[in-house]
């Protein structure tokens, strides 16, 4: 008896962790069907009428809007400005190079909070009106360094034999960039793309301290948590949720049978 | 700038020297330009800001700070808020602590355990990081629910009378180093998987040849080889706990006397616009964390986080 539980212990204790980890998750989707009237804390009984009309709650699709518009401008300034960097750091030796490595370590290693009043601060003294445009700079600044770090790693597993083949064939440096190397680049890029848009679609603290008027889907939770978040807020939350565990089981998936395919190569 | 400064000397290549040095320096400036305007840029302001002084001219009205070097601000905000800075991180030091012990063995099951099981391993890490994808004030204000006096934490714990009837959970300091904790256990259990992943099952055999009982196995063998784990997944729960403002927030899982540095940041930032306290304060947080961080990883040995 004591022998089996031992041994069947750690399964055990991580069963219940996994669970404990589901709790919130659990309790927020479950909840996007209450059929709550005006606060959603109490149970009601069951109902589709969230997730059908979800836009019904003021604000709630507004700033689930803004939301996707400033994670993909964000993303989509932060993976290029990041790649570029990522290619520099692998391929080149350069004097700077330690204070750059540590100019990209740092905004990791600065308290949110920190990011977000220094911000805040700079665009007061520049007068520059808080709105969805410092949203998008304050975003772009801290996906970066994320950035950096998954690119990075595939540009140092890259094999230059396949750049040089390139060469030897007589392609141009921009061919060989845009023929070879960025498509053997692009999982890691793609990687780093899906990372920034998850980092600034959840960010709040940062957000809080630069938005002004501009309501994205996290400061919409904030603002409205002091009188209670409407069940459509939940809806989109889940939505969310849903689409994201999808992505992430099919790309492991895939990710599992290419390792198959060419195990049996 | 002169391009000279970052001269290409690695990957033997056709094109000239200089040329090359043109290459990198056309990747590296915009990003390292971006960073220098929207992160240096920015703490430089916060220094300048914290240094203000209110505005003779302006009688007393909100917002109106003239640039000065009053260091006189620091003082202030640490004789007022230096019961805060001192709770944010104690706060965020239990959380580390709670975190590790929770992350550990689960690192473990994941990493070692279901090494045979590659579909089941990438499971167990997609419900690791699950949390992520649902929205970080959503599963803290979910928590709230579960464990406000109403909620069924509550009122099991009363009904079997280990809860005075006047006893609460939310609003306390457990409900916050509880959301906390909660929060980031998957920067904790990630990197110590990573860890765990590498680890060669031969040097665990071989302690046991070498009649090693398990407790000496874990502490002379296993834990050693995944420090590096440990130490950045220390890092990456300490550092957000102490700068978090959400989970100490009295609509969130914090109270009056829970309030943390930065709840104290943005009550004086954005809602009495008292700059200079708010700069003041995040420089104290950004100077404590950068003086233990860099105590830390050298006593930890590890250089190399990035």
């Amino acid at each position: 008896m004591s022998r089996f539980f031992s041994k069947y212990l750690i399964w055990i204790y991580s069963i219940l962790a996994f669970l404990f980890l589901l709790i919130p998750i659990a309790y927020t989707i479950v909840f996007s069907f209450n059929d709550s009237r005006r606060s959603n804390i109490v149970w009601r009984g069951f109902t589709l009428d969230n997730w059908t009309q979800v836009c019904q709650a003021q604000g709630v699709c507004q700033s689930f809007l803004n939301s996707i518009l400033v994670g993909l401008t964000a993303t989509l300034l932060a993976t290029i400005l990041g790649t570029m960097i990522a290619i520099a750091l692998v391929r080149f030796r350069f004097r700077f190079r330690n204070s750059v490595t540590l100019l990209l370590f740092l905004p990791m290693a600065t308290p949110e909070v920190v990011l977000g009043a220094g911000l805040a601060a700079e665009f007061l003294t520049a007068g520059v009106a808080k709105g969805a445009l410092t949203v998008i700079l304050a975003h772009t600044m801290f996906c970066i360094s994320f950035v950096v770090v998954t690119v990075r790693a595939r540009v140092a597993g890259l094999n230059p034999a396949l750049e040089e083949a390139g060469r030897d064939l007589y392609a141009s440096p921009t061919q060989v960039f845009l023929r070879i190397t960025l498509p053997l680049l692009m999982p890691g890029i793609i990687a780093a793309a899906l990372l920034s848009f998850a980092l600034s679609f959840d960010d709040f603290i940062i957000t809080n301290f630069n938005s002004g008027a501009f309501v994205t889907f996290p400061k919409f939770l904030y603002t409205a948590a002091a009188r209670g978040i409407p069940a459509e807020a939940n809806v989109i939350a889940s939505a969310v949720f849903f689409i994201a565990i999808i992505f992430v089981v099919v790309s492991q998936l895939t990710a599992a049978a290419r390792r198959k395919r060419l195990a049996r190569e | 700038m002169a391009f000279g400064a970052f001269t290409a000397t690695a990957a033997p290549v056709d094109a000239a020297p200089r040329k090359r040095s043109l290459v990198a320096l056309f990747l590296l400036l915009p990003g390292i330009l971006y960073l220098a305007l929207f992160f240096l840029a920015p703490l430089v302001s916060l220094v300048l800001t914290s240094l203000q002084t209110p505005d003779p001219l302006a009688f007393g009205e909100p917002g109106a700070y003239d640039y000065a070097f009053k260091w006189e601000n620091y003082a202030t905000v640490i004789g007022t808020y230096g019961e805060h800075i001192l709770r944010s991180f104690f706060y965020a030091l239990l959380a580390t602590i709670f975190a590790l012990l929770f992350s550990y063995p689960l690192a473990y099951f994941i990493g070692v355990t279901l090494r045979r099981f590659p579909l089941v391993q990438a499971l167990g890490l997609t419900l690791v990081i699950a949390p992520f994808f649902i929205s970080f004030l959503l599963r803290t204000l979910a928590w709230k629910q579960i464990l406000s006096d109403e909620g069924v934490v509550v009122t099991a714990l009363k009904g079997l009378s280990l809860m005075g009837p006047e006893a609460h959970i939310t609003g306390e300091p457990v409900a916050v180093i509880f959301g906390l904790t909660y929060n980031f256990i998957p920067f904790m259990t990630l990197p110590i998987y990573t860890s765990l992943q590498n680890l060669d099952l031969r040097y665990v055999e071989a302690s046991g040849d070498l009649y090693a009982n398990p407790a000496r196995t874990f502490f002379s063998v296993i834990l050693p080889l995944s420090a590096p784990g440990v130490i950045s997944g220390a890092l990456l729960t300490f550092i957000p706990a102490a700068g978090d403002y959400v989970n100490a927030s009295s609509s969130f899982l914090g109270g009056r006397d829970t309030q943390m540095i930065g709840n104290v940041i943005e009550s004086n930032f954005l809602v009495t616009q008292n700059y200079p306290a708010a700069a003041a304060l995040s420089i104290i947080l950004m100077a404590a964390i950068l003086i233990l961080v860099s105590v830390y990883v050298r006593k930890s040995g590890t250089d190399d986080l990035l």
